[in-house]
This record gives structure tokens, C-alpha cells and sequence, in this order.
């Protein structure tokens, strides 16, 4: 069965409510918009992550009340980056949506969304610990897994599989 | 004062040390402090082929194998655009009710046995091997169990296999009732649980907690029934929910979910389809021994998968499933390559232990072990 195209353009996007709601509140806060396999993603600018998910948390019609996941991919060597990913579901709705925020490589740093939600407090110390993204204005940003002392980030796409020896 | 519980108490389930700061009997403050069993299968997942991804998955969760297997496949399916026969499907739910009650058995054996009933325990783990029986007739194992494929399943049922699930079938409700008989109306364990460690719905969903944490504070919703996948809209059953938010009230959901399960093993038994375990894709799917035996192309594709993979189109997706402790999601990544560019597992137990804190403060020391129980972790999950 061969898979339908994705949708990449804003035009064509621009009624899905979550995407509706925050071109109201900001169109500068929407970079881009992806629908794929049934699933939407929308990019949205660094400096607005915590208004935005501040603003989908308290939709009325939708509210996404339920952040299921924070997690980073490492696009090394292109740039941006890194790509740090919340996966966002509306438990009365019944609806996902993924929000998605491009960083550069040479020092990754965004908005805190722990007093959003609380329980962004360990999905982004896990980010922290593995990526070496920082979260300004996370209440406890030390890692998570790794050893205190350990050096390096081991998800990133330049750290060996085995390790530093 | 500052007391370090674990990382090897027995009552954490695994290596989870505690950091609790108490002043006499009562918790002032608590921070788990986790990362002993982090083995960094995400970046493992990131060197192996898709297909060498499953047996990984069963590792991250020892208590619920098939349903992370599960998840996984469903996200490479979801990937590929892979549909699914039938009776693959249905195995695929039968097999996750079974696990879901294997794992309610340890959760409930281990539980009683850390409040002090050390009983139930015993029956408990009889009733479990019984299932560990059945997994280790399907596929092999008892424990380590792989079994599903991308695009199906790896092996046909044995004959005789479904006699015994419905030999297992009709016990097994009864046996609930004796743990029920053990536990519900005893005052002791009323006691320790009742009004124990209790978090409010809004806590619990702004914390992240899913599964029986959440529906025990009294929110409805289960991924099966919400968001089906995998065939789960064939099914009737009822998602319990408690109110009271407490350890009695998780645990009054999970023994609830025990019979629901068993009801729908049942329903899937009754109706179980006839037809292909796999789904016809021979670049995905490795053909059957017989017929490499006899066909070139067969051969060829065998061949192909095993030393090269198969190329998944780029895109990502996330899969979630209802796991027995709450919402496994798989996020995976494809650049496409034969292997993933990233696997992210969200655990639903690391977003559950969180709300450890918000339950366990201002209570007594004593009550941390019966929160622990209740939220139902497992450490490899948490640590990845």
C-alpha cells in the first residue's frame, strides 16, 4: 500500500485547530507545518515554545491538557541541529499533535516548559542528560541517567557508540 | 535528616535509590534519584537493522515484553504503511491481555508482599506461570519472548496452543476472586491503602502519570478504547476508573483491568480469524522456510533482509500503546536507511514516578512503600 505524500504546505494546513489557533495568536510563532501518516507536526519558533504550549494547554475547544513526551533528534552535521520534539495529546479530544523546535549546533538552549506542565520536569532533564540541550528556567536542570560526572552526550550523533576510551 | 532508601531495598522493584529527607516519621521532602540500569538501548537501536530492533524492546520492560514489542512493530508498520492480516492482529491482542494480567500478577503479588500479606504472593505467582507456560508454547520463551515481526507474527501458533489459553480462560476469573478474597475486604490491608498516598486528577495529568495512576484518580481515559489500535476497536470491555485517587484505588483498577482482560483473551479466542500470520511485503518480511527452499526470489529476499535490512521512506512517527503501567510510545525517526536515525521510547513509568513526590509528602515514611507498590514501576523502563 503505498503511502500518501505529506503535506508540507502552511496554506494548506492552516484549518487544523492547533495550527488555526496559534497563527491567531502569533503567525510569527509557525514556521512550518508537516502532516504525515495521520500525524501533524508544526515547527515552531524557538522563542515562543512556552507561550505556545501555554496557549494549546488552555485552548478551549482542544485542550492539549497532556504532555505525553519531550525528546531531540540530532540532525548532525546539517544545521539547525538539533530538533527538540513535544509530543502534546488532548485527553477530552482524543487528539496528538507534535510541536517541534529547530536549534543550532554550537549551543542549544530553550524555554523551559516545566511550569506548563510539571511533567516536562524529568522529560527534560533526560534532554539535558542526553543531548546537552539547556532548558532556561527549569527548576532542577542536572542529568538524569548518566553519571554526574560523566562527560559527554551520549545520544548525540558524534558521541561513538562505544563510548569515549 | 536525610535517609538514602535503596538502591537495593527490596521494596523499590529494582534499583531506585530515594533521597528522603524526614523529619521524625514524616516525609518532609523526596527525590528518586534513577539512571542505575540506563544500558542506552536508544542509541543501540540507532547501529541495528529495523528487525534487530525487537529483540531490544523486550528488554526495556521484563514485566511486559509483547506489549513493547507490539508498540515497536506498530510504529514500523506505521512507517512503512505496512497493513496487518487479521488473525496476526488478533493474536497480537490476545497475547497483550495475557501480558497485561502477567504483569498485574507481579505487581499485585509484589505489592501485598511489601504491605505485609505475604500470601497472595505465592498465589499469584502460580497463576503467572501458567502464563509464562503459554508464552514459552507460542514462541519460545518464557520471559524474552519476541514474538511479533514487523508485518505479522514470527510463528504460527503451535497446535493445542489455543485449548490451553481457553483452559487458562476458564480458570482463571475465579482465581481473581481468591486474591480479592486475600485482599479487598481485609481491614489490614484497608488500612495501608485507603486514603494512602492520594493525588487528584489534576496533579496526576499535569504530572504526566497514565495508566491505572491516572484512571485510579478517577480520569477516564485508556488508550485501547480511545485511540485503538491494532484491532483493540473488535473488542467490548469496560475501562475501570476509580475515584478515590489512592493506593486501594489503583489497586481496585488493576485487579478490575484483570478481569476485563480475561474477558477480552476470551473474546479473541471466540472469534479468532483464519488466514496468513504475515502481511504479504517479501522486501520486509522474511519468506517462509519452505518456501526458500524452493523459489530463487525467496532466497533472494531472505538474502537481502538479513544482510542489508530493508529501507523504511523517511518520516517519523509516534506509536502509542496501552502498556499495563500506562502509555508506551515509541517516537521513531527514519532517515530512509535500513536502520532507524532514532528510537525514543516514552516510559510510561519514568512520567508516573514523578507524581511519587506529590503523593508521598507530609505522609509517614511507612507510606512510601505502599506508593511505590502502587504506581506499579519498573526500573529497566525507567532507565533505558
Amino acid at each position: 500500500m503505498p503511502l500518501p505524500p505529506a503535506i508540507t504546505d502552511l496554506e494548506q494546513l492552516k484549518n487544523h485547530p492547533a495550527v488555526a489557533k496559534i497563527t491567531a495568536w502569533n503567525p510569527a510563532a509557525v514556521e512550518g507545518a508537516k502532516f504525515d501518516r495521520d500525524e501533524m507536526s508544526i515547527y515552531v519558533e524557538r522563542s515562543s515554545i512556552r507561550d505556545v504550549c501555554d496557549l494549546l494547554r488552555q485552548d478551549a475547544d482542544c485542550p492539549f491538557n497532556y504532555l505525553a513526551d519531550i525528546t531531540c533528534v540530532d540532525w548532525f552535521p546539517s544545521e539547525p541541529r538539533f530538533e527538540v520534539i513535544y509530543h502534546l495529546l488532548s485527553i477530552s479530544k482524543k487528539e496528538r499533535v507534535r510541536l517541534k523546535v529547530r536549534l543550532e549546533g554550537s549551543s542549544p538552549a530553550l524555554d523551559s516548559v516545566t511550569a506548563v506542565w510539571p511533567a516536562a520536569n524529568y522529560f527534560e532533564r533526560e534532554v539535558f542528560d542526553l543531548f546537552g540541550v539547556r532548558f532556561a528556567g527549569h527548576p532542577y536542570l542536572r542529568r538524569l541517567l548518566m553519571p554526574e560526572d560523566w562527560e559527554g552526550y551520549p545520544l548525540r550523533k558524534d558521541y561513538p557508540v562505544e563510548g569515549y576510551r | 535528616m536525610i535517609l538514602n532508601m535503596g538502591p537495593h531495598h527490596p521494596s523499590t522493584h529494582g534499583v531506585l535509590r530515594l533521597i528522603l529527607e524526614i523529619d521524625g516519621e514524616n516525609i518532609v521532602r523526596i527525590m528518586p534519584d534513577i539512571g542505575y540500569l540506563h544500558t542506552g538501548i536508544e542509541k543501540t537501536c540507532e547501529a541495528k537493522f529495523y528487525q534487530q530492533v525487537v529483540p531490544l524492546t523486550d528488554r526495556i520492560d521484563y514485566l511486559c515484553p509483547l506489549t513493547n514489542n507490539l508498540c515497536y512493530v506498530l510504529a514500523v508498520e506505521k512507517l512503512l504503511g505496512l497493513e496487518v492480516p487479521p488473525k496476526a492482529q488478533w493474536m497480537r491482542v490476545m497475547l497483550n491481555e495475557l501480558t497485561r494480567i502477567n504483569s498485574h500478577l507481579v505487581w499485585l503479588g509484589t505489592h501485598a508482599l511489601d504491605i505485609g500479606a505475604m500470601t497472595v504472593f505465592l498465589y499469584c505467582f502460580r497463576e503467572r506461570e501458567d502464563i509464562l507456560r503459554l508464552f514459552e508454547m507460542v514462541s519460545g520463551q518464557r520471559m524474552m519472548t519476541s514474538y511479533f515481526r514487523i508485518g505479522g507474527l514470527a510463528l504460527e501458533p503451535p497446535l493445542g496452543f489455543f485449548e490451553r489459553v481457553q483452559d487458562f480462560a476458564t480458570r482463571f476469573p475465579s482465581k481473581v476472586d481468591e486474591y480479592e478474597n486475600l485482599l479487598t475486604g481485609n481491614p489490614i490491608w484497608g488500612m495501608r491503602t485507603k486514603g494512602v498516598a492520594r493525588i487528584t486528577a489534576e496533579d496526576a495529568v499535569a504530572l504526566g502519570a497514565s495508566g491505572p495512576t491516572l484512571r485510579g484518580s478517577g480520569v477516564d481515559f485508556d488508550l485501547r478504547r480511545d485511540m485503538p489500535y491494532s484491532g483493540y476497536e473488535n473488542f467490548k470491555f469496560k475501562v475501570p476508573v476509580s475515584q478515590g485517587g489512592d493506593v486501594f484505588a489503583r489497586y481496585a483498577c488493576r485487579v478490575a483491568e484483570m478481569r476485563e482482560s480475561i474477558s477480552m483473551v476470551q473474546q479473541a479466542l471466540n472469534g479468532m480469524p483464519d488466514g496468513p500470520i504475515k502481511a504479504v511485503a517479501p522486501k520486509v518480511i522474511l519468506p517462509d522456510r519452505e518456501m526458500m527452499k524452493t523459489q530463487m526470489e525467496a532466497l533472494i529476499y531472505h538474502f537481502k533482509i538479513i544482510t542489508e535490512g530493508f529501507a523504511v521512506p523517511a518520516g517519523e512517527v509516534y506509536q502509542a500503546v496501552e502498556s499495563p503501567r500506562g502509555e508506551m510510545g515509541y517516537y521513531i525517526v527514519s532517515d530512509g536507511t535500513a536502520k532507524p536515525y532514532r528510537v525514543h521510547m516514552r516510559s510510561a513509568c519514568l512520567a508516573n514516578l514523578q507524581t511519587l513526590p506529590t503523593m508521598c509528602e507530609g505522609r509517614l515514611l511507612a507510606d512510601v512503600v505502599a506508593a511505590i507498590g502502587s504506581i506499579d514501576i519498573v526500573l529497566g523502563e525507567i532507565d533505558r
